[in-house]
């Protein structure tokens, strides 16, 4: 993998020592629910950082927050040294040409080909000449091992290569941050393990920071420089993954292990067995 | 009937309209951002015209077909009422009329509504769904500019052709029936069409007729298509609420038309 000039004109600071942090960042669709409560992390340029927690717990709204899909209702959110809600529209788009996102299942454009979809924030964002552009797409699609699939839709991509796709495109235009939403989401065995070491050779190769949010912890623990475990909208656990491993947290330990019950109940909040089945009354 | 279930029925009541206005407001709102979007995405030219290829092109079928036939239809029925009055010779301008000033563009309009405005609604719907408009915005796209304003206008430029399409077809196929079947005389039924119809207050306003429905259909789908919930459910819905709203706006908007075009008709 050859490591390429930023295509786009850069604007985030890509020598900070700190590539995104969140400083006490509470967030709710309304103020009575929040869905993240005082969430504070540091992650540091050129690592690869994993967001883990049980499903609805908050993770993917971390992402949407540092790529100024949603703003906080309190707190800061700095990527690249720039505050992400204070940037206007263009700004925010300026920032965005800077950033990767790989979605859960790929999102890749269904009326496009695997090249076309590559392609497409070349073509979107750069002046690029056709010849330049064919040969950086097949270069990020060698990248990927995908080079003989440039010609396929999406829709004649298992879900592992569809994954890999989205992957070539969101490090098309050589971002300095490529966040990861679920990225090993119902994937089989060997293409858990493609995309798992992908991520780690493209951050090393490419100089580049990572966010993955994920709940597959051996995939995690394997490829990542550090985790924070997310419950109930709030950091419930953190550290590198020797850390984790050797971690007495209750938390930390159903999660690794599996465990049906422990501080995330195997039952949902209800009412009382007895009060359900009056058995009071009987 | 108790006060709590009166107080019940009132907040129902009340918050459906709430969300109705809510709704309106912010569909008054996106037609504003598609039409502010729309240099940016006429730009490009080539994804305006993919989609007059998908909303005008791919339509054609079920619009010459369907023009032909009521054409036919019309002259079938307009003959048999005609020629009780002697009049038969009028047939021509009778469907000429007819189909350009109100069957052209409203039957044109709904065909075009069932056809390719739900197309819009579900693939758009489906993007949403698919999380394809998140990645975009997230690669720095506006969605609006890349995706909307194309199918927007796609679907306005191709409504006004479809329907002089639909018209033309019509007249043909009274043509076939007056003429062919029936043995009307040719020069009749196109020299008292001629002489019958008014390029302005016809042809024009039907253009115009076609034009607005054209924007009600096109506004309609990009919207309840960038609106619909991001499932399955939510993107049936959506496909629905874009054929049935359409097609009512259409009707209530060519009566509001007709009143303001042909004024002379009730004089």
């Amino acid at each position: 993998m050859i490591a390429l000039a930023p295509l786009a004109s850069p604007t985030l600071d890509r020598t900070a020592s700190i590539a995104v942090e969140l400083d006490d960042v509470t967030f709710g669709y309304d103020r009575a629910r929040p869905v993240l409560s005082g969430i504070t992390m540091s992650i540091p340029r050129g690592q690869v950082v994993a967001i883990m927690g049980g499903s609805g717990c908050g993770k993917t709204t971390i992402l949407r927050l540092i790529g100024g899909q949603l703003r906080p209702q309190t707190g800061r959110v700095l990527v690249g040294g720039r505050s992400v809600p204070d940037l206007d529209r263009e700004a925010l788009y300026a920032m965005r040409r800077e950033i990767g996102m790989l979605f859960q299942f790929g999102a890749l454009f269904t009326d496009m080909t695997v090249f076309e979809n590559v392609a497409f924030p070349l073509r979107e964002h750069t002046e690029l000449s056709e010849d330049l552009i064919r040969d950086l797409v097949l270069m990020k699609l060698n990248g990927v091992g995908l080079r003989g699939s440039a010609g396929l839709k999406p829709s004649e991509l298992s879900g592992g290569m569809a994954r890999r796709v989205a992957l070539a495109r969101a490090i098309a235009l050589d971002p300095m941050l490529v966040l990861y939403d679920e990225p090993f989401a119902g994937l089989d065995p060997i293409s858990l393990g493609v995309v798992g070491q992908l991520i780690r050779q493209l951050n090393d190769a490419l100089g580049i920071t990572s966010v993955v949010v994920t709940h597959d912890v051996y995939e995690s623990l394997k490829i990542v420089d550090y985790l924070y475990f997310v419950s109930g909208g709030r950091i419930v656990a953190q550290g590198t993954p020797d850390e984790v491993r050797a971690s007495r947290d209750p938390f930390v330990r159903q999660f690794v292990d599996g465990e049906a019950d422990g501080p995330v109940p195997f039952h949902v909040k209800s009412a009382s067995l007895a009060e359900e089945f009056a058995l009071d009354a009987r | 009937m108790p006060a709590s279930a009166i107080a019940d029925g009132l907040r129902r009541i009340g918050g459906g309209t709430r969300r109705a206005v809510a709704r309106l407001g912010f569909a008054a709102r996106f037609a504003v951002a598609v039409v502010l979007h729309s240099p940016e995405g006429l730009r490009r030219l080539r994804l305006t015209l993919r989609e007059i290829y998908f909303a005008g092109v791919l339509s054609l079928v079920i619009i010459l077909v369907s023009g032909l036939f009521v054409g036919m239809v019309l002259a079938l029925q307009g003959y048999d009422v005609l020629q009780r009055y002697g009049a038969s010779e009028s047939l021509g301008v009778m469907v000429a009329l007819s189909l350009l000033r109100e069957l052209g563009p409203v039957v044109a309009g709904l065909l075009f509504a069932s056809r390719a405005g739900s197309a819009i609604t579900a693939e758009i719907g489906l993007m949403k769904a698919t999380e394809q408009l998140s990645a975009m915005e997230m690669m720095a796209v506006d969605p609006l500019a890349r995706v909307v304003a194309p199918r927007f206008w796609g679907g306005v430029i191709s409504m006004p052709l479809l329907a002089a399409l639909f018209s033309t077809l019509g007249v043909y196929g009274a043509y076939l029936v007056g003429v062919k079947l029936i043995g009307l005389d040719a020069g009749a039924f196109w020299g008292n069409m001629q002489a019958g119809v008014d390029f302005r207050e016809d042809v024009v306003n039907g253009i115009i007729k076609s034009f607005v429905f054209g924007v009600i259909v096109s506004l309609i789908a990009v919207f309840e298509g960038y609106d619909a919930k991001p499932t399955a459910e939510g993107v049936s819905t959506a496909t629905t609420r874009t054929v049935v709203g359409s097609s009512l706006t259409i009707l209530a908007a060519d009566f509001v038309l007709t009143v303001f075009m042909f004024r002379g008709v009730g004089a």
